[in-house]
């Protein structure tokens, strides 16, 4: 449904984002993860045909969203970060306009306008003013308006934020309410969201894709890099020493804890192994009172760390 | 066709919620009314002078009031709208910008030129809308007015002022569509509108050939004519492609949105 192709936008000198390329199966609900400013923006501006790309090609629904943009923008619904709503207009006005300008045919626009009300709960809203309504509230009318239409494809620039937590879990049941007829995408930097909502993932970075798989794949295949906690009590110095000598550690984090020579550390170990009985014996045989170690699993929270944060590790 | 339409319709019924619009009609109402009182009530003074003095001198009395009324009248519309138009144009595209709302215009199955039709459009209507109740007052002036009427001379005058009010308005629509603020806008359509109105103030009596250049192109001496009951064909031109450039601009400035915003 969508296919990116080698993508790239530059502004200057700067690239906003920088060759991504990536792929929507129909009824799917794709993430877009990363931190503020990594380019989900504007990879959304680019599939909405808001922006040009510098380079590289997007298709939706098989059609290029720059050479063939108005059949796009036909079967494409968009929420922006900030709901693009007219608060001077009631809820079914508004919506009545917006399935107007998508080109709904005039039959259709009051079904169209009900269904989209019904779906995002606004039913009994619909003679208010958009400026008179809470937060999410408005939310949930930029939702609507961007399924007036019934596109294809909706793409939803950080549906959640700024709403409070009761709000959000509507928003997010929403959202998976509307899966499977339309073909969605999401971006957030939250990161519980898109385990939640999304089946798939896409963690970009500086513009950059870090990673791109199934969400149970990419947590399930990251948690099996093994990570131990440990306790120790000794000098810090000959503990990293003993412990570099044991093959097959990626990372070693050592810490020691103020007031006592209680040393706090966290290993990461490659793939597959469960190296606790090497670390224990190692610990023990340097002299070293091994008081804590215990196998964590990491979460996603993690990945996305370690996959945003590279640099700063390197 | 379906899209100019439903930019159209949202236009005007946003015009008529927020009170921008009543405020505007309603003072452009009351000075038009005061000021076209004002003139009938000086002229038919002179003309009675006039005719007293024609009584004592012998001369003919020369003097036709209602077409003065009309030129007089049309002059102070003329200089009204260079005031109040750049209410009714700030926020035309700026308010959009600050909301986000172009975003979803931009991103609709809209062409520019749809949107920028649609609200020069609605724009125009609301002038329309503004200008059609000062035709009472001539209607009521034709009730009185010995030898009659020539309403000639006030369709003529009224056509001149729609035209300088459309290009006022193309103008005004693309200075809003720079910024994303309407204050920004409005002062900034007004401090220009201003400059019109004193560059036509200082070419009105210019013989150099400069100066004629600057007459030719100073919008406001292109009325004159039309308030003479004259249709220039030279002006109407002036005007309209005054408007087609005016939308163009605008044109351009929502497609360069498309290349600069990050």
């Amino acid at each position: 449904m969508i296919e990116v192709d080698h993508l790239i936008k530059s502004y200057g000198q700067a690239r906003a984002v920088n060759d991504i390329s990536f792929k929507v199966e129909k009824g799917e609900i794709l993430g877009f993860l990363g931190p503020n400013g990594a380019g989900k923006t504007t990879t959304m501006r680019i599939l909405t045909g808001y922006l040009p790309a510098t380079a590289g090609t997007a298709r939706i629904a098989g059609y290029d969203v720059f050479e063939q943009s108005m059949e796009v923008r036909k079967r494409i619904g968009y929420l922006p970060e900030t709901p693009p709503l007219y608060p001077e207009m009631t809820v079914e006005a508004y919506l009545t306009f917006v399935a107007r300008i998508k080109g709904v045919t005039a039959s259709d626009i009051s079904g169209r306008v009900e269904e989209s009300m019904r779906l995002t709960n606004l039913t009994d809203r619909r003679k208010e003013l958009i400026k008179r309504l809470s937060r999410g509230y408005k939310q949930r009318v930029g939702i609507a308006q961007a399924i007036v239409h019934n596109p294809d494809v909706v793409i939803l620039d950080e549906p959640t934020v700024g709403l409070d937590p009761n709000q959000i879990k509507e928003v997010r049941n929403l959202i998976k309410g509307l899966s499977g007829e339309h073909t969605i995408i999401l971006s957030t930097h939250i990161l519980p969201e898109v385990e939640m909502t999304c089946d798939r993932v896409v963690i970009i970075n500086k513009g950059r894709i870090a990673a791109i798989d199934t969400t149970d794949n990419l947590t399930r295949q990251l948690k099996g890099g093994e990570r131990v906690q440990i306790q120790v009590r000794g000098d810090i110095a000959t503990l990293r020493s003993k412990l570099e000598e044991v093959e097959g550690l990626i990372r070693i984090d050592l810490e020691p804890q103020e007031g006592s020579d209680l040393v706090t550390g966290s290993i990461e170990s490659e793939e597959g192994k469960d190296l606790r009985a090497r670390i224990a014996s190692t610990v023990v045989h340097g002299g070293l009172d091994l008081l804590e170690i215990r196998a964590v699993g990491l979460s996603l929270e993690d990945i996305f760390m370690q996959l945003t944060t590279e640099e700063k590790a390197a | 066709m379906k899209g100019i339409l439903a930019i159209y319709r949202r236009e005007m019924s946003s015009y008529f919620v927020s009170p921008i619009a009543y405020i505007v009609i309603g003072f452009f109402l009351v000075i038009t009314g005061y000021f076209f009182s004002n003139i009938l009530s000086i002229l038919i003074e002179r003309s009675f002078m006039a005719q007293m003095q024609a009584q004592q001198m012998g001369a003919p009395p020369e003097m036709d009031v209602p077409s003065l009324v009309i030129r007089n009248f049309t002059g102070v519309i003329a200089t009204l709208l260079l005031f109040l138009m750049p209410m009714l144009t700030m926020g035309s595209y700026a308010e959009e910008r600050k909301r986000g709302t172009m975003e979803m215009l931009m991103t609709s199955p809209l062409t520019e030129l749809q949107i920028v039709v649609g609200k020069f459009l609605a724009l125009l209507s609301l002038f329309v809308l503004m200008l059609a109740p000062t035709l009472i007052y001539h209607l009521f002036m034709s009730f009185y007015s010995e030898p009659a009427m020539p309403w000639r001379i006030v369709w003529t005058g009224y056509l001149g002022i729609f035209l300088l009010g459309a290009v006022l308005l193309a103008l005004g629509s693309f200075i809003s569509s720079l910024t994303e603020s309407q204050i920004v806008a409005g002062v900034i359509t007004f401090v220009v509108f201003l400059l019109l109105w004193v560059l036509d103030l200082s070419v009105r009596s210019a013989t150099s050939t400069t100066g004629e250049i600057f007459k030719y192109l100073s919008i406001l001496q292109h009325y004159d004519t039309f308030a003479q009951g004259v249709i220039d064909t030279t002006s109407v031109v002036f005007y309209v492609s005054a408007v087609v450039l005016g939308l163009y601009l605008t044109h351009r400035t929502l497609e360069s949105m498309r290349w600069r915003r990050a």
